[in-house]
């Protein structure tokens, strides 16, 4: 909350626009440059744009949770990092359209859950669009071990990572790392990337490889010769003779 | 409605060129690209309506969106991924004319140059190289390669022209390259005409037999008026003939041929290439790189096989041979094998239905769907997820992101 408020503080035409991700679903909860923000009752202490960030979020949890009562318990609890990054980008191509003076974006994702392989390839296509849509990535992750995912957007996209050592201080390392913006990051000594492994793992074993076998059809990746592309069902070494069907495209596993 | 205009402006654009021969003309040549007052429409009373731009240029994107997935949404067709593309560029006299400003050689060289990068982000394990005809002969620019600057930059180094242009050379020299590659790679070839002639020294219908019988796909893109050879080339190897009505109708056409074209069912042999996965060297370690020959300090990578040092990616190692790329570089051309469906447009008899969810702001980026007036804006819909959405993301969805948020921020069961 004092982080938000101390990037608005920074500038007169910075913007901030929070999304919440959650298991189910995504959604704006905080936009500072929409008027309605500015109304709400006063609530005691805190004022009304506080308050409301805090009532919308409450709400977003409530809906979630409300959502994913009838599934079954899953194995990975991940959340829905390529929705939020989507609905984040397509903010931004709003924010370039808005004229000459719009303020540099960036995206910051604040993520404690693990990463969901299925997703894979729609983060991918996030990152790449924000690649070229010149957007960095910011991302500061707080779960167990490190995020593949979140450590790949900001190496491909020019952010920075960072994983705390110690929550507690974890306004400290927002406003320290993040709250720059970005003509002034060439001037600051912002945390290092310790190098992102870029290695895929292939669809056999998972495990990464260094030297492997690539299907032409459909890129899958193999550690050993096949005579068939299970992904695709090509035979290999003769031509095809229809098109492959629509199922047997799904995806597995992620290449970290 | 545009190409009227364009065709309208060409020919009254030769006709002044034609007539000013001593004078310098610039009068009329500063109107020929600026007759806005073309562009304005009237409506029933006589009165100028103002022009409605953003309707039209969502017409165009939906109609050539339609164009491109009538065939391949029904079932998924396997597209040539690994491509590796010949740009013949003619460098003839008939390069120099002027009728594109300032001359066919600049526009085309500059819309090449972003030809080679979109290319190269849209496939970033295929390889381009560039030939130029001169003097009736073709001379091949750059080798096979796939990195974007040694090509843009060998380009613009040499453009100059002159001579006659000659289609079969061309295709012999191509030919006699792209012979030599494997079997999974596409073999293209993108030839950029400006010429009416072709001055060859052989029977160039032979060449274009040989060139069909290796599989090639030949496509054209004419700057002058439409030949018939060029028709009969692409017809048979199976490629795009298309003629240029103006320099942004060019730049459209030429980036046609950046997204991975269909595969041809026969000519598709499945194959496993044998590619590395290199790791980046370690901070500090100093070797000497095998690409410019000299010594470098960290920040490179290690080829699995061989140990040899390269400075970028995706590249081939030049001591064993080995395709090094990175897992990005694969994750680069995923959109292409899963696209996403096109967004239907919302009727306004369908916005009155009972069951249809008010919303009032687009998912994507929360602008108001509602024009003033409380009438409701032209938007589209997502078939899988129902979301609604304005047309600017939709145009940013389905050209850039390949991502609908609404799909993507729902639970796959």
């Amino acid at each position: 909350m004092a982080f938000v408020n101390s990037i608005l503080l920074l500038n007169q035409l910075n913007q901030v626009v929070v999304i919440a991700s959650g298991y189910n679903t995504c959604d704006y909860i905080y936009d500072s440059s929409s008027d309605a923000s500015q109304l709400g009752p006063e609530n005691g202490k805190m004022p009304s744009l506080y308050s409301n960030l805090l009532q919308k979020l409450e709400d977003f949890m409530i809906k979630d949770e409300k959502l994913g009562k009838d599934q079954s318990q899953r194995a990975i609890k991940s959340s829905l990092l390529s929705g939020s990054m989507s609905m984040a980008l397509c903010y931004i191509q709003r924010v370039f359209r808005s004229g000459p003076f719009h303020p540099q974006p960036r995206i910051l994702c604040l993520q404690g859950s693990p990463d969901g392989p299925e997703q894979y390839v729609a983060v991918m296509n996030a990152i790449f669009s924000a690649q070229r849509s010149m957007v960095p990535i910011d991302s500061c992750y707080v779960g167990a071990h490190n995020s593949a995912f979140l450590q790949q957007a900001s190496y491909i996209t020019g952010g920075v990572y960072v994983k705390p050592q110690h929550l507690d201080g974890l306004f400290q390392y927002l406003t320290t790392v993040f709250a720059t913006d970005l003509h002034s990051r060439s001037f600051i000594q912002l945390p290092r990337p310790a190098g992102v492994d870029f290695r895929a793992s292939c669809f056999c074993h998972k495990t990464t490889i260094d030297m492997g076998y690539i299907c032409s059809v459909c890129l899958s990746i193999f550690c050993n010769h096949h005579k068939k592309c299970s992904t695709c069902g090509s035979v290999f070494g003769q031509a095809q003779s229809d098109t492959s069907s629509a199922s047997d495209l799904k995806r597995k596993a992620p290449e970290t | 409605m545009a190409n009227n205009i364009a065709e309208k402006r060409r020919q009254q654009e030769e006709d002044d060129e034609e007539e000013d021969g001593d004078l310098d003309g610039w009068g009329e040549r500063n109107y020929a690209d600026e007759r806005s007052w073309e562009a304005l429409q009237e409506d029933e009373s006589g009165l100028l309506r103002p022009l409605d731009n953003k309707a039209m240029y969502h017409a165009q994107y939906r109609r050539r969106l339609r164009s491109l997935s009538t065939a391949s949404n029904s079932q998924r067709i396997q597209k040539g991924l690994i491509r590796f593309l010949y740009i013949v560029l003619d460098l003839s006299r008939a390069a120099s004319v002027m009728d594109f400003r300032p001359s066919r050689m600049a526009v085309v060289a500059k819309n090449v140059e972003a030809f080679i990068r979109e290319f190269f982000d849209q496939n970033p394990l295929s390889q381009i190289a560039l030939v130029i005809i001169k003097d009736g002969v073709a001379y091949s620019l750059t080798d096979l390669g796939g990195s974007p600057e040694s090509h843009v930059k060998a380009l613009m180094a040499k453009l100059e022209c002159s001579g006659d242009s000659s289609l079969q050379n061309a295709l012999e020299l191509v030919h006699e390259y792209l012979d030599q590659i494997p079997s999974y790679g596409n073999r293209e070839v993108l030839i950029l005409y400006s010429a009416l002639t072709t001055c060859d020294p052989g029977d160039i219908m032979e060449t274009i037999q040989k060139c069909k019988k290796s599989k090639m796909r030949c496509s054209v893109i004419g700057l002058s008026a439409e030949m018939f050879i060029c028709k009969h080339l692409c017809q048979e190897t199976g490629g795009l003939y298309s003629v240029a009505l103006d320099e942004s109708h060019f730049k459209e056409l030429i980036m046609e041929h950046a997204p991975p074209p269909p595969a041809i069912a026969e000519f598709a042999i499945a194959n496993l290439i044998k590619m590395g996965f290199p790791q980046r060297a370690a901070e500090g370690s100093i070797s000497i790189c095998s690409c410019h020959k000299e010594c470098k300090v960290g920040e490179g990578y290690i080829c699995p096989r061989c140990k040899a040092r390269v400075c970028e990616l995706p590249t081939e190692c030049r001591i064993c041979g080995l395709t090094l790329v990175s897992s990005p570089h694969l994750a680069r051309s995923y959109h292409h094998l899963f696209p996403i469906t096109p967004f239907d447009e919302v009727t306004p008899s369908r916005q009155n239905e009972p069951h249809r969810r008010s919303q009032k702001t687009c998912f994507g980026c929360q602008q108001g769907l509602v024009n003033p007036g409380n009438k409701p804006s032209l938007h589209v819909t997502c078939p899988k997820c129902k979301q609604y959405f304005c047309l600017d993301c939709d145009i940013y969805i389905h050209e850039s992101l390949h991502n609908c948020p609404g799909c993507e921020s729902l639970r796959a069961s």
